[in-house]
């Protein structure tokens, strides 16, 4: 026996299965504990609170809801209201974040200097404080919907959101959202070409006014053939609000803006860190070779700073995705307000609940790092 | 040494699982006793019904039932520790044990008193839900609310109320909700929405925090039955029976017209009702598991119904509320208390 002990393998073997003997005893305890009491006190359990009627609105819903729908709704709605939040904040973040991540790098003093106070500025302060700032300025500096900034009759902006025309959903509208993705592949193909024929013929071919013109004349033949029959409604005030066209709340605005400030600049540094970290030899390299400064920076310092930045850049995304979660502090529906919050009142079934809503951010992250750790394996430097 | 230290682990995993299950207490009093303080949960930042005061003191209709349950229990009506919690959190922090009494201007409902695993002990104040509009709106009734924007609690009964009332008058609204009164008022405040609503108690108290609250009124039209009361957990029919004796105990006390000022005088009356609750006749105090006097503490220290009715709520603070449902049932109104006998 005393043998066994000495042998180091097997020590290490029994301590480990030691430690999960324990840690299992301890979860059993606190799941056991915590059923009884649950029991104790008579309170519901299980999932059949998901099929009740809800009894209570939600302002903005990708989906039809009314107050008639049922809690499980209620969750499909809020992980719909989160997703858009965090495509939208990932999206524009990823778009500010470039760009300040470069100018931090730029030989002129003002920009260089002017991109790292942004960054310093909003990267230090707590992101809850800035989506409740950014809220009040938008509710306090806007007019009331009487009042409202009047921009060619069509765009309204005030204090209960930003009220824009929306499209009629009829065949020229889905003609010429066709014509747009057929001219993207266009664009695509067109360019895979010019490529190819460049790297074997060495000769160039401006993509740039074929694809404007791919752009404004296919959508503009598919408004013919579509009947030539689009419609807007128009946002137009009626009683207390403007009815018709589409409405951006205010609630919605603050957040999806201080996510997109404040996410940017993390993504700007990790931009910055990825461009340092391509040697000064490849610079000069390209410079010698007679690339101006946009192609040495276009072919050969972001095709390799973009591999060091991917994974700090997914771990933003994914901290965006997590920190949607404080629009429960302006009341954005999003899952945590309406469902672990709105609906848990309701119901007062917290564990059910809330593992619900964990399991969907532990989802929703595993997708996201899945999707670009296969993004990043790809763009990978292939090593021949 | 290696032995020992398995022997060591062993013995660790051995006491976890040995312990088997530990519920939570169902004895609060006892716990009560033993800390020395009653863990109350109120709202924190609502006019009249608990508040903060600029001297740190909590003062309100809902703390009044606090500060009753500690003077019963523990003869001191300043042995109260308030939690402040939003509307969300109130019911999860009672089911799990966080405070011993939950007294938050919380509507009393089907579902609330038999799934949650908690109990309503009595109904302190009688309360329907109303909105409250700028008079710049020129607004009169709440049936010319189609399509206005509603600001609200989350989390609350109104936000239910409010869904069934427009649909049942087929008026479309826009809806927006926050965690705390105060958000409500501010965002109201700013415009964000036309109309405000919540229990009719509270628009008279939130429309003083105003910066004008002459420019706001209150519609006329009560939608809901909001009976709010103070709550505890199921599975404690001592500490349910303590917490609504306590409130019966100042009803009582209006009824028979002993007050703050003259239970002292009154411990000598003849009246065998005032002599049973004083606890000169009768074993009501020992039913509790309390001591004799634990009415005249309440009394003597808080008040009785009335006197902290005006002093909150009522003529004597700026909400200036009538009594109307919440009178004594002999003047009229809805609050009855059984006898004490």
């Amino acid at each position: 026996m005393l043998a066994l002990l000495r042998n180091q393998k097997i020590r290490g073997i029994i301590f480990q299965l030691l430690t999960v003997i324990g840690l299992v005893a301890f979860l059993w305890y606190i799941g056991a504990n915590t059923v009884a009491n649950i029991e104790q006190r008579g309170i519901q359990t299980g999932f059949g609170f998901l099929e009740g009627t809800a009894g209570f609105g939600i302002d903005q819903s990708p989906i039809p809801y009314t107050e008639e729908d049922t809690h499980g709704r209620v969750f499909i709605v809020g992980l719909l209201n989160t997703m858009i939040i965090a495509a939208v904040g990932i999206v524009f973040s990823t778009i500010v974040g470039l760009l300040i991540g470069i100018l931090r790098l730029s030989n002129n003093w003002l920009i260089a200097k002017l991109a790292k106070a942004y960054i310093d500025f909003f990267r230090n302060i707590p992101l809850l404080l800035q989506i409740l700032f950014w809220y009040n300025v938008v509710l306090r500096a806007m007019p009331n919907p009487k009042q409202s900034y009047n921009f060619f009759d069509t765009i309204f902006i005030n204090n209960r959101g930003l009220y824009f025309p929306q499209p009629e959903y009829n065949t020229t509208f889905f003609a010429i959202l066709i014509s747009f993705a057929v001219a993207f592949t266009c664009v695509y193909l067109l360019n895979r070409w010019a490529n190819r024929r460049k790297e074997a013929t060495g000769k160039d071919f401006f993509v740039l006014p074929w694809g404007i013109a791919l752009f404004l004349l296919l959508p503009a033949l598919a408004y013919w053939i579509g009947g030539a029959q689009l419609h807007f409604s128009f946002p137009e005030l009626r009683g207390f609000n403007f009815k018709g066209g589409k409405v951006l709340s205010p609630e919605f605005l603050a957040l999806a803006f201080a996510l997109t400030i404040y996410t940017a600049t993390f993504i700007a540094e990790a931009v910055r860190s990825g461009i340092e970290a391509v040697s000064h030899g490849q610079k000069e390299a390209a410079a010698s070779m007679g690339f101006s400064p946009y192609q040495s920076l276009k072919l050969v310092i972001l095709p390799q700073a973009i591999r060091i930045a991917i994974p700090p850049i997914i771990n933003q995304y994914l901290n965006l995705t997590k920190n949607s979660s404080l629009a429960t502090a302006v009341g954005y529906p999003e899952i945590v307000t309406v469902f672990a919050g709105t609906s848990l009142n309701q119901v007062g079934q917290a564990i059910e609940i809330i593992a619900m809503t964990m399991l969907v951010y532990l989802i929703i992250s595993l997708l996201v790092s899945a999707l670009l750790n296969w993004f990043n394996h790809k763009m990978k430097i292939k090593e021949r | 040494m290696v032995l020992s230290r398995i022997a060591k682990v062993s013995l660790a995993t051995v006491t976890i699982l040995g312990l088997g299950v530990t519920t939570l207490s169902a004895d609060t009093l006892s716990e009560v006793q033993k800390q020395g303080f009653v863990k109350c949960g109120v709202d924190g930042g609502l006019p009249g019904f608990s508040e903060v005061g600029s001297d740190g003191i909590y003062r309100g209709i809902d703390v009044d039932v606090c500060r009753a349950v500690a003077a019963a229990t523990l003869g001191d009506a300043k042995k109260v520790k308030y939690v402040a919690l939003n509307a969300k959190e109130r019911l999860t922090a009672l089911q799990s044990g966080e405070i011993d009494m939950l007294s938050r201007n919380t509507t009393w409902t089907e579902t609330r008193d038999t799934s949650l695993g908690l109990n309503f002990a009595g109904v302190n104040y009688y309360d329907g839900q109303g909105f409250m509009v700028t008079k710049k709106l020129g607004v009169k009734s709440a049936k010319e609310l189609d399509g206005a924007s509603i600001c609200l609690q989350t989390g609350t009964t109104t936000e239910l109320n409010v869904a069934d009332y427009f649909r049942t008058n087929k008026m479309k609204y826009k809806l927006v909700s926050y965690d705390t009164n105060d958000q409500v008022v501010k965002a109201y405040e700013s415009g964000r929405c036309d109309v405000l609503t919540s229990d009719q108690s509270q628009l008279y108290g939130l429309r003083i925090k105003l910066a004008k609250p002459d420019e706001s009124i209150v519609l006329p039209e009560v939608i809901s039955k909001e009976p709010l009361g103070p709550v505890v957990r199921k599975g404690d029919g001592r500490w349910f029976d303590i917490v609504r004796w306590s409130f019966y105990a100042m009803l009582t006390a209006e009824e028979s017209g002993v007050t703050s000022a003259n239970v002292d005088a009154m411990l000598k009356s003849d009246n065998p009702d005032v002599k049973r609750l004083l606890g000169a006749e009768g074993q009501m105090g020992e039913n509790l598991g309390l001591k004799k006097d634990f009415a005249y503490q309440i009394i003597k220290q808080v008040g009785n119904y009335g006197e902290s009715f005006e002093r909150t709520v009522g003529q004597g603070s700026p909400l200036k509320i009538q009594r109307g449902y919440n009178a004594l049932w002999t003047n009229g109104g809805l609050q009855y208390a059984p006898p004490f006998r």
